[in-house]
């Protein structure tokens, strides 16, 4: 076990330097930095010329990228262009964004396992049928068009929750938007669960715990669905990356001061420091979940053993 | 070295396209196991055997599901080739006296916030949805296959080298990729959209191929091959790409669908098309800040959006049914 992790650790660190790099490069392209520093005027080009010297942008790129990494790894992410640190705006912002991901995550662990166990168990039949239409049309409706509309009807006209979010972002204003959030893969994992259950029905081992009298619950449960959600947790654990950088959308539309409103914000403003960091932190959330979804496996399947 | 008997090259497979395309490319897999679909499949009435594309075909035809989206899909095609042939109108003819205003005769879905015919826009906005969507899967389809499919033939280093290039673009978010890049463009064309999304969706059609040729590699026709003498040009043209091109079909024909909603995504985040082209995305996000009062202009576009990605991705499903012996 303490073997395989460490391997997969050795195998994440060309991965890790390679998407930092990436985005590194493309934040380079994304225009030169010191031009929105000065609002709308131009900047004289002493002061500019300064300003590079200062941040180290009259160095070569690659050099730029090794002194930002070794920064990195000292826990130093740059100072933003407004003097505040990176690191501070990410101890606002991040918060709010795990506790949205919390709740999408939940949302597809609980409602989407749950609706795959059902049509999986009753396939063919009318709720399996509707459910899987009404899984297709989530799938089809944009993020951003299911979460303008939840916020017109269960905010204003309805009145049931607050059309926007407050600073502080509690979790229970998050039930909304972590719904919206969640909402296409809610119905991708209600699709995979049903797939993978309606597959594994008819398994020896199935037949096996029927035989012996075992009741129905605990043959679906204990048996059928921990033998079915290998695929489910696979998919969840590589979700949780793309549900953080995807909740730009899901902030943007419910005001939610997050990561994906510090990038957005980050990214109009050319702050290429911010945009770097939190890229940074979020592939770093990407590679650890998908590490732990590997030694989910074991967990779900003793079968399966890391030396 | 851990022994792993359920753990697939692929744990690392990330949500490339926020996660749709990951789980096309899960569902797909089953195809990969059986290439060429696998199995005796009976003979025709003539006494010839029938191929896999005969069959699919066969199926399909029967299937309410593909002809469903078939037609939508070819009503699409039809108006974002010709779009005056039913809404004569001028997308950008607006006239702000008549702003918000909801529907009337000659005027069914009514005007938006700068009092633009909804249903012209609506209407119009197709052939961007379709242009972008239509040339990106090309694209990425083209691009991933060859590169997937080049290295699950050869191997070696350019496989290694690939295969950590594809985990490296997986884990980057698309949605900000796209913020990123597209903040720059000034140029107010589909073009740009289309070239970031070849750009960073490659590697997803990339790894299928692969896993995909991988498997056909393995076939005793391909070994068959290869004693007679056959070169590798054309046992990869002539007896593998035949045999592995399903699965990139199936996942090219969803991804199709999930590109759309990209581009109106973008569009909406102010980074993908701008004013004065129309696209639905566009008009979805300058409806709402008019939402309580004009719901109208935003649920046009919201619905033929939603309409377009159903019937790519439906379509996708049927052919994936029809391509894959074992869900039968």
């Amino acid at each position: 076990m303490g073997r395989y992790v460490i391997r997969r650790l050795l195998q994440m660190i060309p991965v890790f330097l390679g998407a930092t790099l990436l985005i590194f490069l493309m934040v380079n392209v994304m225009g030169d930095p010191i031009a929105g520093l000065c609002g709308e005027r131009q900047c004289d080009p002493a002061t500019a010329a300064q300003l590079r010297r200062e941040f180290g942008l009259d160095k070569p790129l690659w050099q730029q990228y090794a002194t930002y990494m070794g920064n990195v790894f000292t826990g130093d992410f740059g100072t933003a262009f407004n003097g505040q640190p990176v690191t501070e705006l990410m101890g606002t912002a991040f918060p709010v964004t795990v506790r949205l991901t919390v709740v999408a995550v939940l949302f597809e662990v609980v409602i989407g396992i749950a609706l795959g166990v059902i049509t999986g168990m009753r396939r063919g039949r009318p709720v399996d049928t509707s459910v899987l239409l009404l899984t297709l049309v989530v799938i089809s409706v944009p993020t951003f068009v299911t979460g303008l509309l939840l916020q017109l009807l269960l905010g204003v006209q309805w009145g049931w929750v607050r059309p926007s979010v407050s600073y502080q972002a509690a979790l229970g204003e998050l039930i909304v938007p972590g719904l919206v959030l969640a909402s296409v893969s809610l119905a991708y994992v209600t699709r995979l669960t049903r797939t993978s259950i309606a597959e594994n029905r008819r398994s020896d081992y199935v037949r096996t715990a029927v035989a012996k009298g075992l009741p129905r619950r605990r043959v679906i449960l204990r048996h059928l669905l921990r033998n079915s959600l290998i695929p489910v947790v696979t998919f969840i654990g590589t979700d949780i990356g793309a549900l953080m950088g995807g909740a730009i959308v899901t902030e943007r539309i419910f005001n939610i001061h997050g990561v994906g409103y510090q990038l957005y914000q980050g990214i109009l403003r050319h702050n290429t420091q911010t945009v770097v960091g939190f890229v940074t932190v979020l592939v770093l959330v990407f590679l650890v979940a998908n590490l732990l979804v590997d030694l989910l496996y074991a967990v779900l399947d003793p079968r399966i053993r890391y030396a | 070295m851990p022994e792993q008997p359920q753990q697939p090259e692929g744990a690392i497979a990330g949500t490339g396209m926020g996660g749709a395309m990951d789980l096309a490319a899960s569902e797909a897999s089953t195809l990969e196991r059986r290439p060429g679909g696998g199995g005796p499949r009976g003979t025709g009435p003539a006494g010839r055997p029938r191929s896999l594309w005969s069959d699919a075909w066969r199926d399909l035809r029967r299937n309410p599901v593909f002809i469903a989206s078939a037609l939508v899909i070819l009503f699409l095609v039809l108006i974002s080739v010709w779009p005056s042939l039913i809404a004569p109108g001028d997308p950008l003819a607006c006239d702000l006296s008549k702003a918000q205003e909801g529907p009337r005769s000659g005027h069914p879905f009514g005007f938006d916030g700068q009092g633009c015919d909804v249903y012209t826009r609506t209407i119009h906005g197709a052939r961007t949805s379709v242009t972008v969507g239509v040339c990106a899967t090309l694209g990425v389809a083209i691009l991933g296959s060859v590169l997937g499919g080049l290295a699950g033939f050869f191997g070696g280093a350019w496989d290694a080298i690939l295969s950590r290039t594809t985990d490296i673009f997986f884990a980057i978010p698309v949605v900000l990729g796209g913020l990123v890049l597209l903040s720059v463009v000034t140029s107010n064309t589909v073009w740009p959209v289309v070239g970031f999304m070849v750009l960073l969706g490659w590697p997803q059609i990339s790894r299928i191929a692969r896993g995909a040729v991988i498997t056909a590699r393995q076939n005793d026709y391909v070994q068959a091959a290869r004693a007679l003498g056959a070169s590798p040009s054309r046992i990869l043209l002539r007896h593998i790409a035949p045999n592995a091109i399903a699965p990139v079909i199936v996942v090219a024909t969803i991804a199709l669908g999930t590109y759309i909603a990209l581009e109106a995504t973008l569009s909406y985040l102010g980074v993908g098309l701008k004013p004065p082209s129309v696209s639905w995305g566009i008009d979805i996000s300058a409806a709402s800040p008019y939402i309580r009062n004009a719901p109208h202009a935003l649920l046009w576009p919201s619905g033929a959006l939603a309409i377009t990605v159903l019937a790519f991705i439906m379509l996708g499903d049927a052919v994936r049914d029809a391509l894959d012996p074992k869900l039968r």
